[in-house]
């Protein structure tokens, strides 16, 4: 059984080529919405409806995981133990791969499911359920929250490119991830922190900001967030209202 | 050798959620890449069982614990010490066997389960399989070969996460000639 439930008026873009909507606020969501989400549009009044098809264990009261706080102790574990979990993903990945972009793509594609679980729960958090609108918020949202959340600090630096307004850093001198990680030297551009851009692109992505991340040997790591066009001009759109 | 002078010895903590969700993604891709759950409990035992040969080192490195005299020393030590160290928890150790050669390890809270949830057409698949896999490799390379399985977990419905641990023998270290 499915069931559909609607929230109401949600200011958005609406891309009548993908048939998709962006929405830059989504407000009233209690549980996470990026599944299943179908859009109606009203050529007028410019009001989207947003479906969320609802999963039966959201209806059955069943789940015990959805009864607990999302607002918990921070617990620990020892950095060693994550050291050696992630080696063993990294070789995984490269059991399966030929080459080093191709294993770069596997963690990244690993580091977009954490992202995609982590925005929610960050947002609730963090904002109250409030969703980022502009692409610097989003960018600090990234550089304060999200790295204080999954490493513990501020990321070291954020920056702008100065010839291209479509691409931004993240810098970090020494990221946790590569702190155990010595890149052999027949594969010296291998950045296992292709993962950390993997969940940056999903977080961007999923907050309505589709951009491409990749990671870089420049000041330690670099973090390269490249955006679409669209987002930056719909940025310089709100700016002039 | 020189770096181990200014080492600490007090292990690096880092927030548990990080660390759960890339376990997640890693379960997450071990299920598209194989066709049935046996396998990934396998590959998951698999992938354990090389971090447990290679934490073991560490452990010992920074816990600055001994030889353990019997195979109850050990579980308390791997309970209280190991546990604690790694993961941040205290399992209860209970139910021994009459023969002192098997007991339980009682998870109150298992950081890799949290925010997950057993979809339904995977009934089979022990999620958490890779803590089996790192128990049995530390424990090989300190002469002690155990089988270790979960007996009951809360992501199947059950009260609370058991893992069971049997001894099976002591390994005999085979030293190459000549060498002391």
């Amino acid at each position: 059984m499915k069931k559909y439930v609607c929230c109401g008026k949600v200011r958005g873009i609406f891309n009548y080529k993908k048939n998709q909507c962006q929405c830059d606020a989504v407000t009233s969501f209690k549980t996470p919405a990026h599944h299943g989400m179908k859009c109606c549009f009203n050529n007028q009044e410019i009001i989207i409806i947003i479906i969320i098809i609802m999963d039966t264990r959201f209806t059955r009261g069943k789940s015990a995981i959805l009864e607990r706080s999302l607002t918990r102790p921070k617990t620990e574990v020892s950095v060693s133990a994550f050291a050696l979990l992630f080696s063993e993903m990294v070789q995984y990945c490269q059991s399966r791969v030929y080459s080093v972009s191709e294993l770069q793509a596997r963690l990244a594609d690993l580091g977009q499911g954490v992202g995609a679980s982590l925005l929610d729960v960050l947002v609730l958090r963090e904002k109250n359920g409030k969703r980022e609108t502009k692409v610097l918020n989003i960018l600090l949202f990234i550089k304060v929250s999200v790295w204080k959340a999954l490493f513990g600090k501020e990321a070291d630096k954020l920056e702008q490119a100065n010839d291209d307004d479509k691409t931004y850093y993240i810098i970090e001198k020494e990221p946790l991830i590569n702190a155990y990680i010595s890149v052999p030297k027949e594969n010296s551009t291998l950045n296992c922190a292709a993962f950390t851009a993997g969940i940056v692109e999903a977080i961007l992505t999923h907050s309505g900001f589709p951009a491409k991340v990749t990671a870089h040997w420049h000041k330690g790591t670099t973090l390269m967030i490249k955006f679409d066009e669209a987002v930056i001009a719909r940025d310089k759109a709100l700016d002039g209202r | 050798m020189s770096r181990q002078s200014n080492r600490t010895t007090e292990s690096k903590k880092m927030n548990s959620e990080l660390f759960t969700l890339t376990y997640g993604a890693l379960v997450t891709q071990l299920c598209k890449d194989y066709e049935n759950d046996e396998e990934v409990n396998k590959q998951l035992d698999k992938m354990g069982y090389n971090i447990g040969v290679r934490l073991i080192e560490d452990f010992l490195a920074r816990s600055s614990v001994g030889r353990c005299h019997d195979f109850r020393e050990t579980a308390d030590v791997i309970a209280k010490v190991a546990f604690k160290m790694y993961l941040g928890i205290t399992p209860s150790v209970t139910n021994w066997s009459p023969a002192g050669d098997e007991f339980s390890l009682i998870l109150e809270n298992n950081p890799l389960v949290d925010f997950v949830e057993l979809p339904d057409n995977h009934s089979n698949l022990v999620y958490s399989n890779i803590l089996c896999g790192v128990l049995r490799g530390a424990l090989e390379m300190v002469q002690m070969a155990v089988d270790v399985r979960f007996a009951q977990d809360t992501l199947r419905g059950d009260n609370v996460t058991e893992i069971r641990m049997k001894f099976v023998k002591r390994i005999e270290e085979n030293l190459p000639a000549g060498d002391e």
